[in-house]
């Protein structure tokens, strides 16, 4: 088994399998409305200008979301 | 039954599914198809013909859940709910088929027969993975049909499946019944039993999707529960609040999280073997490529900024010519008709009022039309959405979202926009505060009604650098449209931001016919303002310019001096020539005279003791209150305005020249003119649309006073500023 970081702490390039989605209320619901749940294998693919929002891939599509709510998502490299 | 049968079907689907463009190809009905999440908010149907029935198609709003989460989902629910249509096709992307499935599963559970349409079957087998169609469809229980909507592949057979849907009798219309597992499948089931024999939800959801809603903790539904039946709804949400805690206990999760991992779980069984994946083939999409470029570090930005500013240079470049082919075509009219029409009211009318008005604005179809076509191309890139990724921490500071990005872009952040669909896309937004914020301060930017006064200020003041002043005044709009974020959201509009959780879709070749009807359609909603709105305007100012008319004996005098020029040039006293200028200058003496009597130049007259501390005269002071009523008024209002203070004679010098050759004008004054019309109270259309949109008339009227209130300070203070220089 991996080791258990916070998404925000991945790399670019980097895959991961998500442990925990912590997020509650509208957050959650749209986090998991996107298929960021436990078991799902997700990818880094790049980081806005600023450093933030990240890019990921999963379940074979991009999506976007900001530091602070990848901050709610655990994964295990 | 007598005639045709008719079949209702609902087109749901996630956002970037091709559920607008499949809807095209099925009805053949014009719309824009967007790449940006939630382009279609507005609700849209259609018909076909198939066989004896006719296919009547309603397209929902693009949604990834239906939770009542945004204003989108809530559309979509509602309407399944409601109007029980015969079925639903949903639309997905057959690419990302785990994730839109999930939509799938929750119009199931509501107990509507589905039929999948696996759209972008190409974009699938070119990543050389193969999907087994009939394993999923026996799955399903229902109908799988591949589309590729692009190309209107598979719409035949789709609307076959349609009809044998429609007469089968065993399709499934049971709501799917999927387990959530040991902690909430008895807390559903006794909720269920609670609410038998009740009237509660009955004609709209199944209990048990009613149940799941109370546990997912939902609002919408919460709130109608407490209103249908207060004693059943306390005793479910009772229930829910105690296995909420329950999980929270245990499994340090949420009931809402259970759902989600089961229904995946769901998803998952459903696609077991279904999808192959030939790994040889799989690469390096296209679009991750592209990504590298256009979101990277310092290209990304650099790119960005060159592709807006591109957008200038090419309108320009393109609009000129047809441009000047209008004007002159508009002058051209104007000395035939003075030269058929009588002198008097009615010659006045049609060219001061009709030609004059809408021939000003009509002259800017061709600079708007490819200005509309960059949008779209961009719209339906998906380039619009890595604007909107790239510039997100950046509107965060302003107390905005990275999707306010789009609001701003089609009010005129882009120059020649509109704020009416730019205030209507920010339903978008998911945040009421954000949203409001953003419809406030969209009426900022440099809209296609603006555009003309700002081409004609600075055609006249900077006639070298007309692009770049362009340039710079919209990002004065940007900036103003920021910075006045940031003071709302400090003040009257406070609160925490919300998530930005949104889809990167792969950029796509947009395909022409879709750009066209849509930069067409724009056009010619424009051309159209032009016809009723404003050709109406402009003769009600028209009017407001000509009476009430001065009393003959305030005529008298400028008569009088006319016949005084006249027997000095008979008696040979001075030459015709002179004779001829001097008269000239009587006439338009008397013009202005008539103008400043009438109700108009009443009411710019009394506001210019306050306006002259931004420089603006009486004649200024009209255009700016018709622009209240739309702000393309402004310039035909001062075509008016000048060209009543002369007589409608011979070549006719344009505006333009008018202006030039005004003393009143100065370059001070056409910054101030620039900054006031920029950022003052959005034109009545707006203000509807703001009322509309916020569901209140209280911000609408906010709006227009707060925004007069700033444009006018800053004009003023702008002004008096450059005066010290």
């Amino acid at each position: 088994m991996g080791t258990t970081i916070g998404l925000r702490q991945m790399q670019v390039n980097q895959k991961a399998k998500i442990t925990r989605v912590q997020a509650q209320g509208e957050l959650g619901r749209r986090i998991r409305d996107m298929g960021l749940v436990p078991g799902a294998e997700i990818q880094v693919m790049g980081r806005a200008p600023l450093r933030d929002p990240v890019a990921l891939r999963v379940k074979g599509f991009t999506l976007s979301l900001r530091n602070n709510e990848a901050d709610f998502i655990e994964v295990e490299l | 039954m007598q005639g045709k049968k008719q079949i209702d079907i609902a087109l749901a689907g996630n956002p970037n599914s091709g559920k607008t463009t499949l809807f095209n190809a099925l009805t053949g009905s014009r719309q824009h198809v967007g790449n940006y999440p939630g382009i279609t908010v507005e609700q849209k149907e259609g018909y076909a013909q198939a066989n004896d029935h006719t296919l009547h198609f309603i397209d929902l709003p693009g949604t990834y859940s239906l939770t009542a989460y945004s204003q989108e989902e809530l559309v979509a629910r509602n309407f399944l709910a409601e109007h029980t249509p015969h079925m639903v096709v949903d639309v997905v992307n057959a690419g990302a088929l785990e994730r839109n499935l999930y939509l799938a599963v929750q119009i199931m559970e509501l107990g509507i027969p589905l039929i999948l349409a696996l759209n972008m079957m190409d974009e699938v087998r070119a990543k050389g993975q193969t999907i087994n169609t009939e394993l999923l469809a026996r799955r399903l229980g229902g109908p799988v049909v591949e589309t590729v909507a692009r190309q209107g592949l598979g719409r035949n057979l789709l609307k076959q499946k349609i009809l044998a849907t429609a007469s089968s009798e065993n399709v499934r219309r049971e709501p799917l019944n999927i387990s959530y597992g040991p902690d909430l499948d008895p807390v559903i089931q006794r909720m269920i039993q609670k609410m038998e024999g009740r009237e509660f939800f009955t004609s709209t959801f199944p209990p048990r999707w009613v149940a799941l809603k109370y546990l997912e903790g939902d609002e919408e539904v919460r709130a109608k529960g407490l209103s249908q039946n207060r004693e059943l709804a306390l005793e479910l949400e009772e229930e829910a609040a105690r296995v909420a805690e329950h999980c929270q206990k245990t499994l340090n999760t949420y009931p809402e999280a259970i759902i989600a991992d089961y229904r995946y779980g769901y998803i998952s069984s459903l696609l077991k073997d279904v999808i192959s994946r030939d790994t040889h083939r799989e690469r390096l999409e296209f679009s991750d490529r592209l990504d590298r470029i256009l979101t990277h570090r310092f290209l990304g930005p650099a790119i960005m900024i060159m592709i807006l500013y591109g957008v200038y240079k090419a309108t320009f470049w393109l609009g000129e010519a047809p441009m000047g082919w209008l004007e002159a075509f508009f002058d051209w009219l104007k000395i035939n008709l003075a030269a058929i029409l009588p002198d008097g009211l009615l010659q006045s009318l049609v060219i001061s009022g009709i030609i004059d008005g809408v021939g000003g604005v009509l002259g800017f179809v061709p600079l708007i039309a490819v200005m509309f076509l960059c949008i779209s191309f961009l719209e339906d890139s998906g380039y619009m959405a890595r604007v909107a990724y790239m510039l997100d921490r950046v509107f965060r500071i302003f107390g905005l979202h990275g999707c306010s990005v789009m609001p701003f872009i089609i009010s005129g952040g882009i120059a020649g926009g509109c704020a009416v669909p730019g205030i209507m896309s920010t339903r978008t937004l998911r945040s009421r505060k954000e949203k409001l914020a953003t419809m406030l301060t969209a009426p900022f930017m440099t809209c296609g009604a603006k555009l003309p006064v700002f081409l004609l200020l600075a055609g006249v003041f900077f006639p070298r650098h007309q692009a770049s002043v362009l340039f710079l005044i919209s990002l004065t709009g940007w900036l103003f449209a920021l910075l006045v974020s940031r003071i709302l959201r400090w003040t009257v509009i406070r609160g925490p931001s919300t998530p930005f959780v949104m889809e990167l879709p792969p950029y796509r070749l947009p395909t022409s016919g879709g750009i066209l009807i849509h930069t067409w359609e724009r056009a010619w909603e424009y051309i159209k303002k032009a016809g009723t709105v404003i050709l109406a305007i402009s003769i009600l100012l028209w009017a407001a310019m000509t009476f009430p008319r001065l009393p003959q004996d305030a005529v008298q005098p400028f008569e009088k001096r006319i016949v005084r020029v006249q027997t000095r040039q008979d008696t040979g006293a001075v030459s015709p020539d002179k004779a001829e200028d001097r008269m000239q200058k009587i006439e338009k003496e008397l013009g202005q005279a008539k103008l400043r009597y009438s109700l108009a130049g009443r009411m710019g007259t009394a506001l210019e003791p306050v306006t002259k501390l931004a420089g603006f005269d009486w004649k200024m002071n009209i255009s700016l209150i018709g622009g209240f009523a739309a702000k393309e008024v402004i310039i035909s209002t001062l075509g008016t305005a000048y060209s009543l203070g002369q007589t409608p004679e011979e070549g006719q010098p344009s505006l333009a020249r008018k202006i030039a050759a005004d003393p009143q004008w100065d370059a001070k004054k056409a910054i101030s003119a620039i900054l006031f019309i920029l950022l003052y109270a959005p034109c009545f259309v707006s203000v509807v649309v703001i009322a509309r949109e916020s569901g209140s008339w209280g911000w609408a009227g906010f709006s227009m006073v707060f925004n007069t209130a700033v444009a006018f300070f800053i004009a003023a203070g702008v002004y008096q500023t450059l005066l010290l220089f």
